[in-house]
């Protein structure tokens, strides 16, 4: 029966060349605009670690001054000072814990020649990369004891080993940091979280990830300055440990929701604290976990939200079109169906024919549609954003496509099929 | 054509469903098309915002860090003397940021040191020779002069110790930022303080400098220049001020003269102002771009729209058509059945665009922090679905007026 309705349907669009051709081609639009958006929103929107940032937590409080102050109306800065990093880092009321921040070195390779070039540098503490799950190639992360002394140890990406030494294993080999030798502990395999969480509000978002990570004490000791800086008055940023600036990020391993709760007292109890030795005058605090930071600094940017919106408006616009088209067609073949209905097809049969001229007209729309959103994407993958490179098609979005134009051309030829089964066969027989 | 309302709405009657698709798609296409053109021009006009500097005789020069060691305020004067060297360039100004450069140092600035709450917030550039460089007029007082400028090491120690000697005394301020802190006054003279202690005199008023990162129209204006030596540092920029036809060439002998002076520093940005300006306005850009793609495809997918419809009831009617024009019709009377029911069925469809236009106005400004609607566009785009709708239904109803008389003798 289907084939039949198959052939049926293949004969009645190929009757309507033109009609078919603009009915698939404006579907097809429409679904490659919203497969395009719709990838980009979910790239930004993407988890970073999966299966590790539930248990991951961004402590905030508020060193402003008590000027403007309403309480209950502002939020808790983004990053915390050297001193409140140091001493909330230093209770170790977590699992696991360490301490970002984020600037440019000046990289040299020891042994080879050639100039100098800048990269990212993460300066952090010894739990970073066991916590976030980086994965190593060759050696490991540095020890506590090497963030209490400040020690020239440095591990450093794949993709810089390969520049620099050829992918060669360089653990025990030197690297020159800001001009100040630093011995290679570990090599990591490809680590990218998209977006860089801790590196958000640092200055960066998207992108092939850092060249170096450090111990935040020899970081600093050679003078590697963090990219974002927010001083509440006017301060010497040469000496940012004792100036009014806040600049690192405090990330915490928390595995329950009683762990959580537990962080949470301590953080106001030491803001509390804080307050009455006179330092603080704000009790605001937050403790959001890693999705509702990446929600709480706007990642997804309004513009690709505009965007998704526009292209479902689009769609919608397209499937009223096939709607109307479809319609026109089904009522201009009353004859046709008249004679079905008088041999003797039911109702259901009629519903069943013109459903699976709509499911063609949805599939190769679909299949169109593709390709657009190919387009669409090989079109953001060339333009200079940050994360342009990672716009792609995966499997999961692919078969999404087909089941959003099987949808919409399903929808589309709901009412047109249901008003072509309506029709009743004895007036159309008589002749006209 | 009046004549013809009556048979055209009693036959539209008879196809309610698909004329109400029809005016469905029109009002979908106007509501969205009436916001997107309004988004588009919201963001060339950002795009075309005023930087009242000399863009297309600017070039920018960021260099990394020095060795240490070296005495970087020495280092400034001799790199600056070097730049100034270059053939083609008129002039040479160090700063710590750069009109549209995106990241900006910024003061809260009060009238009145003991006052609670700042009353403008301005971009604080600090370096030598800016305005001359930049380009930006001096509409009263006095320009900084030598005797001014203090080290910033100097000052940032003064301030850290809360000492006032070592700190500038004296400013330039934009016009708008003068407007800002004493409306309908005289700026000139009167002090203006950045923390508690650190007042400065304002000394001359500029006519437009704007900021690093003007995101809003009303404060992009607001910006001070203190007059600070500032030491040859990775966040600090040279500023080269040559003839438009000269910039290339003078970008790459004066990195060329830097790196021939101190083969190990690394430059980290050489561009010219009018890539600062693209680089800064490129999401803008963008979007605007997708909204004009999308404006085309919406338009596009209606008019093909309303070429499909109009000819399935233009074949459907053939036999209608006949008997009229056996009746006396002429092909002139047919044509115009055609355009006047397309017209019924836009002016539909706009009456509702209109109210779905605003409602989905109401929704973005709840959403996207934009201005409302204005009135203006609601009849352009009303203008702008009819005229589509005629051309649309065009080659349908001439194809109409085609059909000969004879049709109505024949049995379908």
């Amino acid at each position: 029966m289907f084939g039949y309705y198959l052939q049926l349907a293949l004969r009645s669009l190929g009757r309507n060349r033109v009609l078919t051709t603009l009915m698939v081609l404006a579907l097809a639009l429409g679904i490659g605009a919203c497969i395009t958006t719709l990838a980009v929103l979910r790239l930004l929107s993407g988890d970073p670690l999966p299966g590790r940032s539930a248990q991951l937590y961004y402590p905030q409080i508020d060193p402003y001054p008590k000027d403007g102050y309403v309480p209950g109306e502002s939020k808790p800065q983004e990053n915390l000072t050297w001193v409140d990093a140091n001493e909330l880092f230093a209770a170790h009321r977590a699992q696991r814990q360490a301490l970002v921040a984020l600037g440019s070195a000046k990289i040299q390779p020891r042994d080879a020649g050639g100039r100098p070039f800048f990269g990212d540098a993460v300066m952090t503490t010894a739990e970073f990369l066991p916590m976030v799950g980086a994965p190593f190639r060759y050696g490991g992360a540095w020890s506590a004891a090497d963030d209490a002394a400040g020690a020239r140890v440095v591990v450093i990406a794949g993709f810089l080993n390969q520049k620099l030494f050829g992918g060669a294993n360089s653990v025990g080999r030197t690297l020159r940091l800001n001009g100040h030798d630093f011995r290679v502990v570990g090599v990591l395999d490809r680590f990218s979280p998209q977006p860089r969480f801790y590196a958000i509000n640092l200055g960066r978002s998207y992108g092939d990830g850092d060249g170096v990570f450090l111990p935040l004490r020899a970081g600093r000791a050679v003078k590697l300055d963090p990219y974002s800086v927010s001083c509440w008055e006017a301060a010497d940023i040469e000496h940012l440990e004792t100036a009014p600036c806040m600049w690192l990020g405090l990330w915490v391993e928390l595995p329950d929701a009683a762990a959580v709760a537990n962080y949470k007292r301590f953080l106001d109890g030491y803001v509390r604290e804080q307050i009455a030795r006179g330092r603080f005058h704000r009790t605001d605090t937050a403790l959001p976990d890693l999705m509702q930071w990446l929600r709480d600094e706007n990642v997804v940017p309004d513009d690709a939200r505009l965007q998704a919106g526009l292209a479902f408006g689009f769609l919608l616009i397209c499937v009223t079109n096939t709607i109307g088209l479809l319609l026109a067609k089904c009522l201009r073949r009353s004859r046709e169906i008249g004679v079905r209905r008088a041999l003797g097809a039911t109702r259901g049969a009629i519903f069943g024919q013109f459903m699976v001229e709509a499911a063609i007209v949805g599939l190769a729309g679909g299949l169109l549609g593709l390709v657009f959103a190919e387009l669409g994407l090989w079109g953001i993958r060339h333009q200079p954003a940050e994360y342009a490179e990672l716009a792609r098609l995966d499997l999961s979005m692919f078969v999404f496509t087909f089941i959003v134009a099987l949808l919409s051309a399903l929808v589309a030829g709901l009412l047109p099929a249901w008003r072509a089964c309506a029709v009743a066969p004895a007036p159309q027989l008589k002749s006209a | 054509m009046s004549t013809d309302i009556g048979p055209i709405v009693s036959t539209l009657r008879r196809h309610r469903t698909t004329a109400w698709l029809l005016v469905l798609e029109i009002a979908l296409t106007c509501a969205i098309v009436c916001n997107a053109v309004f988004l588009i021009g919201q963001r060339l006009d950002r795009v075309n915002m005023p930087s009242g500097v000399a863009e297309q005789e600017l070039v920018q020069i960021q260099l990394g860090d020095l060795a240490a060691g070296k005495d970087r305020y020495a280092r400034a004067q001799e790199d600056m003397a070097l730049l100034r060297q270059v053939p083609g360039v008129q002039s040479v100004a160090i700063t710590n940021q750069v009109p549209f450069g995106g990241s900006s140092s910024n003061s809260n600035l009060r009238i009145d040191p003991s006052q609670h709450d700042p009353v403008a917030n301005a971009a604080t550039y600090l370096g030598e020779n800016l305005p001359q460089t930049l380009g930006t007029r001096l509409v009263a007082g006095r320009k900084l002069a030598p005797g001014d400028y203090v080290n910033a090491d100097v000052a940032v120690d003064a301030l850290n110790r809360g000492r006032t000697e070592g700190l500038p005394t004296v400013a330039v301020i934009t016009r708008a930022l003068a407007e800002r802190l004493w409306p309908g006054q005289e700026p000139l003279g009167r002090m203006v303080y950045l923390t508690d202690k650190a007042g400065v005199r304002v000394v001359g008023v500029l006519d437009t400098l704007v900021r690093p990162n003007a995101y809003r129209d009303a404060t992009a204006q607001y910006a001070v220049i203190l007059p600070l030596h500032m030491g040859a540092d990775k966040d600090e920029s040279y500023l080269l001020r040559t003839r438009p036809q000269d910039r290339q060439r003078v970008l790459a002998a004066a990195v060329a003269a830097l790196h021939k002076a101190d083969p190990q520093r690394v430059v980290t940005r050489k561009r010219t102002f009018a890539e600062v300006r693209q680089e800064f306005f490129r999401s803008d850009r963008e979007m605007a771009g997708t909204l004009v793609g999308v404006c085309i495809a919406l338009l596009t997918v209606t008019a093909l729209g309303i070429v499909g419809l109009a000819s399935f009831w233009v074949s459907q009617r053939r036999r209608t058509i006949g008997v009229r024009r056996a009746l006396g019709a002429t092909r002139a009377d047919i044509l115009r059945y055609f355009q006047t029911e397309n017209f019924l069925l836009a002016t539909a469809g706009i009456v509702l665009g209109m109210v779905l236009a605003y409602g989905l106005n109401l929704f973005l400004m709840a959403h996207y922090e934009l201005p409302r609607l204005p009135i203006g566009y609601l009849p352009a785009g009303a203008l702008a679905l009819w005229l589509l709708g005629q051309l649309a239904v065009l080659g349908p109803a001439l194809r109409a007026a085609e059909v000969p008389p004879v049709v109505a003798t024949r049995s379908a």
